[in-house]
């Protein structure tokens, strides 16, 4: 049977793309082949690590297991769009930093989507609740403490109760 | 790169009807997140897929004319459980199914996908047993309502016929009006993992919330498919509410469960867990409803 390919329009970080995709690709193989966001890890592929999480229209996805062509006509973040016009970091991902959130690094571009949108909500959440937010991945260094620590600390100085 | 032999888009049900018939050996996907895994692990690599995520006409959640919650075939776990139809009348399906996988894995699966793959261990499916769900399905010949109980034929078949695909979800309004329900999930960790077993229950109180005016309860892996515990539902149905009732009822579903040895858990441990379920969501359901116990 010959190559199935269909044209996917979608926009990628703000920006409006039209990709011919392979039908059996991933939406992590379209970001990561097509566009080099290599921020979206390759994992365990099969939707259990969520280091290949990204949002789409607003709702955190493991892009591992959504069909790339599934992407026509929907707006996808990465990672990659969090950084500044000068290439600063994100206040998210500078509490990582000053949190001791990050070790290998390879969860570190999923949790932080996952946190960008629980940030996004505006809404203060419980320790327990952004443990039962951020529990769609998996780090084998950190021990989690220290990524809670950095989400919560952010939610608390964006809702202006900690101060920055 | 999933290992695929062709896939085949459908926009509308009209267009989903169709590639069935012309594909018939051809694999539905929904959400994927049974469907790709499966591929991925190679059981059902090499097949033809067709892809009805598209279909926007199948997903949301309404009250239809009749007051059926009405709940489309592609609604993901997390719009179901974030609804305000769910949240005003049927709030624990809402809650069991904020139970499942992790969150992004509650925004892509569906509760078609959930029902369709026949697995006993579904989240949404013992709570759908409890509400004595009707489901839709849409054919070359029109539409087929059945009781839930009905499309489950075994582990991993139900009633999908030639052509069909399962457009709705239904909960009639005699089903849900008066009652309230909880849910347990038993499992090893509390994100990311499969029911070892789930119960689900619903009550409907007397007017002065003295008495069990009807009880339903289903199991979710206390046999090949989700099922009632009638005899447990008989022995409470019409009797004064109190804790001896409630522990009573909970040693009576052993008449009906059958749960088998497997490496989650033993059949004994959950016989064991599901007596204490029983009673447990017995009393929450009570408390919900308005009841003392």
């Amino acid at each position: 049977m010959p190559a199935q390919y269909k044209l996917v329009k979608c926009t990628i970080n703000g920006k409006y793309t039209e990709t011919m995709v392979d039908v059996r690709a991933s939406l992590t193989d379209l970001l990561r082949d097509d566009y080099r966001l290599t921020s979206v890890k390759k994992g365990c592929e099969v939707g259990e690590c969520g280091a290949c999480n990204v949002i789409i229209d607003h709702e955190c996805f493991n892009s591992c297991i959504y069909l790339a062509v599934w992407a026509d006509g929907k707006s996808i973040t990465t990672l990659e769009s969090l950084m500044g016009p000068n290439g600063e970091l994100s206040d998210i991902q500078q509490a990582f930093i000053d949190e001791a959130a990050v070790q290998c690094g390879f969860c570190t571009p999923g949790f932080i989507m996952s946190a960008v949108e629980i940030l996004e909500s505006g809404k203060e959440y419980t320790r327990d609740e952004l443990r039962k937010l951020m529990s769609g991945h998996l780090c084998r260094c950190t021990g989690y403490e220290n990524i809670l620590n950095a989400v919560e600390k952010t939610m608390l100085r964006r809702l202006g109760k900690l101060p920055s | 790169m999933y290992d695929m032999k062709a896939l085949y888009e459908a926009n509308t049900v009209e267009e989903a009807v169709k590639l069935r018939m012309e594909h018939p050996e051809a694999q539905i996907i929904a959400g994927g997140s049974d469907v790709l895994i499966q591929m991925r692990e190679g059981k059902r690599a090499g097949k033809e897929l067709i892809s009805i995520y598209m279909i926007d006409e199948m997903r949301g959640v309404k009250l239809d004319e009749e007051e059926a919650i009405r709940i489309g075939s592609l609604t993901s776990f997390s719009h179901i459980t974030k609804d305000p139809i769910i949240q005003e009348y049927i709030n624990v399906l809402g809650e069991a199914v904020d139970m499942v996988g992790g969150p992004q894995i509650r925004n892509i699966a569906t509760i078609g996908g959930n029902t369709c793959n026949g697995v006993t261990s579904a989240d949404s499916a013992s709570t759908l047993f409890a509400w004595d769900a009707v489901i839709e399905l849409t054919g070359p010949e029109g539409i087929r309502r059945i009781p839930i109980s009905d499309f489950y034929i075994k582990a991993g078949t139900v009633d999908i016929r030639e052509g069909e695909l399962q457009t709705a979800v239904i909960i009639p309004k005699n089903s849900y009006e008066g009652y309230k329900g909880h849910y347990i999930k038993y499992a090893n960790r509390n994100a990311m993992d499969i029911a070892t077993t789930g119960c689900s229950v619903n009550v409907k109180l007397s007017e002065d919330k003295k008495t069990i005016e009807d009880i339903r309860i289903a199991f979710g892996v206390a046999g090949p498919i989700p099922m009632r515990t009638k005899s447990a539902e008989l022995l409470a149905k019409g009797q004064p509410v109190s804790k001896e009732l409630a522990e009573a009822f909970g040693k009576e579903i052993l008449e009906d469960i059958n749960p088998r040895d497997s490496w989650r858990a033993s059949k004994d441990f959950r016989k064991h867990i599901a007596v204490e379920m029983a009673t447990r969501c017995f009393i929450e359901s009570v408390k919900l409803s308005g009841g003392e116990i």
